[in-house]
């Protein structure tokens, strides 16, 4: 906002040619910016996911490559992260495992952003199913999540295995248990925007000139209620994240030769009286994404509310 | 009040039978076999009695309604006998929920492993409150303070950073490196002198810690917006106005409206907390309702888990009671009718 005050009170300011055409969205990246947190969170986030993606092809050792004289070592040049208990080298794996990590938790939010902003939107603008689908959303609130993700995974990873293969299989499934049980907040949230944008007059003129329901929804409701969803977006990353990892340190989730940050964690603990560091990098690298994808959505929480924006 | 409290109750109750049917169909539609893990040898005539012995003879529905029938009626009323001392008719003949595993009724389990886990969350609870309600205090009234922003940092790590990493970094600090606290809990210690007593504060503190300061964080922050909120108020000038000290503004007036919707977010979050408890339990070996279930998914013991997952979902829509009806007895501002 300093910015643009100093802009403004400049002797260029004055001049009427000069004035910076302002969008929504440059406003909101200007505020964006003011929020500090969330600029060191984008920078671990961008770090992490570089690091995660380009990664591999610069450190180019195989994680699941097997050397049992170099078993449980610590820190070294060949090995930046030491080596597990059958010499399996600790960085690769942490880099191949934040893929899993990072996927899981974007395609899981992809999901339930759907299923929350089509109920949302359905409810809100259909008054004939609000009731019936905020019921649904309740009951869903009332289920207990975890022992039930518990349980579905147990139950279809077999069937799934053999269906699209070990690893696509495990992948499929915790994408779908976790993406059909975190959609609720949004649908809520969704919902009650979607009801105060109902009444207002812009709507009101889209639908007294003939506009069809499903052409409000996309052209007029849509984009407005656009802000909420993108908080819920990055809060569920770190929200699926953390439910992933949560379910591999059960020993639940994914398989230790398709390993998530996770899955590589809940594999170290037996071995933290020799070499507790395998617990400590997979552990900080999930810490490290989830307190920046936080922080992130802090700040577009704050930039999106035009109430603090405005100041 | 009490016509809304009774109407909520009415409400619960088909909530309940609707997700004990989810929760039923889900691990009976599925695929698997009770027998599945027995030898090989054992020939299939031998193998369909095994199954009509553990009750899977019969079709869905009438499965369904025996065990409805088992848990919501022949439990409680077992439960009513023992507390009692007396006898309801033919209580020897009663079918029990039971265990494909142990062959135990599964009631039984619950309750030789419910000490522990109540007794981990409940000081863990009581321990997040305690730090928290005081954090929230101070960031509010010293709102962009350096205490409310390390408070704020600081929470927003403490719910960030998941329970499973934090206990395992406590266990690798206070038990691998410093050896000061016990790993693994010891569920067979008994209370009986000073020794033990201090044992079992030992073997308590990283558990109870873990949970709590993760619990600790979120609730601070609700305590924090809160007092924000009553802060500004007209009643809080009012109050400064006829002179009173700001001790008895803030600690009476203004904190005893701010504990309203925390006292429901505490409520509503008490079953979070136990859902919470199977990591935490996982972590520290903590031979608790967690660990029955996770024992119980491990060796597909279907009614163990079917038992234990309902009642975790009634501990959610009881707490969603609590929470709706503490609000109207707190707050006389709210009116049901």
């Amino acid at each position: 906002m300093t910015d643009i005050a100093s802009q403004s009170d400049g002797p260029e300011g004055a001049d009427v040619k000069d004035i910076k055409h302002r969008s929504l969205w440059i406003d909101v990246w200007q505020q964006f910016r003011t929020h500090k947190g969330a600029m060191v969170g984008v920078a671990v986030f961008v770090i992490i996911c570089l690091g995660v993606i380009v990664g591999p092809f610069l450190y180019d050792v195989d994680p699941q490559y097997l050397n049992y004289k170099e078993k449980n070592k610590g820190i070294s040049l060949s090995h930046p992260m030491g080596t597990d208990n059958l010499g399996r080298d600790m960085f690769a794996q942490v880099l191949a495992g934040g893929r899993t990590s990072l996927a899981v938790g974007v395609a899981a939010m992809s999901l339930s952003l759907t299923l929350g902003t089509l109920v949302g939107v359905m409810a809100g603008y259909f008054n004939r199913l609000d009731g019936l689908l905020m019921r649904f959303t309740d009951l869903f609130l009332s289920l207990p999540i975890l022992p039930l993700l518990l349980v579905i995974i147990m139950l279809f990873r077999e069937t799934l295995r053999s269906l699209f293969g070990p690893e696509m299989g495990i992948f499929i499934l915790i994408v779908f248990v976790i993406g059909i049980t975190s959609w609720m907040q949004t649908a809520r949230i969704v919902r009650g925007e979607v009801l105060a944008i109902k009444q207002r007059e812009f709507v009101l003129a889209a639908r007294s000139i003939g506009t069809r329901p499903f052409r409000i929804i996309f052209r007029h409701t849509f984009p407005n209620v656009l802000s909420p969803i993108m908080v819920s977006a990055t809060l569920g990353v770190a929200a699926a994240i953390i439910t992933e990892s949560a379910l591999s340190f059960l020993g639940l989730g994914f398989p230790s030769d398709f390993p998530t940050w996770g899955r590589l964690l809940f594999d170290g603990v037996p071995f933290l009286n020799i070499n507790p560091a395998r617990v400590i990098w997979p552990g900080l690298a999930i810490s490290l994404t989830v307190i920046s994808v936080n922080f992130m959505g802090d700040g577009l929480r704050d930039a999106l509310d035009p109430r603090i924006r405005g100041r | 009040m009490f016509k809304y409290a009774i109407r909520r109750l009415l409400f619960a109750i088909p909530t309940l039978l609707v997700i004990s049917f989810i929760i039923f169909a889900l691990l009976d539609l599925a695929p698997s076999d009770p027998t599945a893990s027995l030898p090989l040898t054992i020939p299939e005539e031998v193998r369909e009695q095994i199954k009509e012995s553990l009750g899977l003879g019969k079709p869905f529905h009438i499965r369904y309604l025996k065990w409805l029938e088992q848990f919501m009626v022949n439990e409680p009323l077992n439960l009513i006998e023992q507390a009692w001392g007396i006898e309801i008719g033919n209580s020897a003949d009663r079918l029990r929920v039971r265990s494909w595993a142990t062959r135990a009724p599964v009631v039984d389990l619950i309750a030789s492993r419910l000490p522990q886990t109540l007794i981990v969350i409940g000081v863990s609870y009581i321990v997040a409150i305690l730090i928290a309600v005081p954090i929230g205090v101070i960031s509010a009234y010293k709102q962009y303070s350096i205490f409310d922003q390390i408070g704020t940092f600081v929470s927003m790590l403490g719910f960030s950073v998941p329970t499973f990493f934090t206990g395992t970094v406590a266990i690798v600090i206070f038990s691998v490196v410093l050896g000061w606290l016990p790993s693994i809990y010891d569920t067979t210690l008994v209370v009986k002198d000073f020794d033990s007593f201090l044992d079992q504060i030992k073997q308590m503190i990283m558990p109870v810690m873990v949970l709590g300061l993760f619990n600790a964080a979120q609730l601070s922050r609700f305590m924090r917006s809160s007092m924000l909120d009553n802060l500004s108020q007209e009643y809080v000038r009012t109050a400064r106005a006829k002179g009173m000290s700001e001790k008895i503004v803030i600690l009476v007036h203004v904190l005893r409206n701010s504990m309203i919707p925390v006292v429901t977010v505490i409520a509503l979050g008490l079953p979070a907390t136990f859902a919470g408890a199977i990591i935490t339990e996982q972590i520290f070996r903590i031979n608790g309702v967690g660990q029955l279930l996770i024992g119980a998914i491990d060796g597909a013991d279907i009614p163990t888990v079917q038992t234990v997952t309902f009642i975790f979902a009634i501990l959610i829509v009881l707490f969603n009671l609590i929470a709706d009806l503490l609000y109207g007895m707190l707050d006389p501002r709210i009116r049901y009718d």
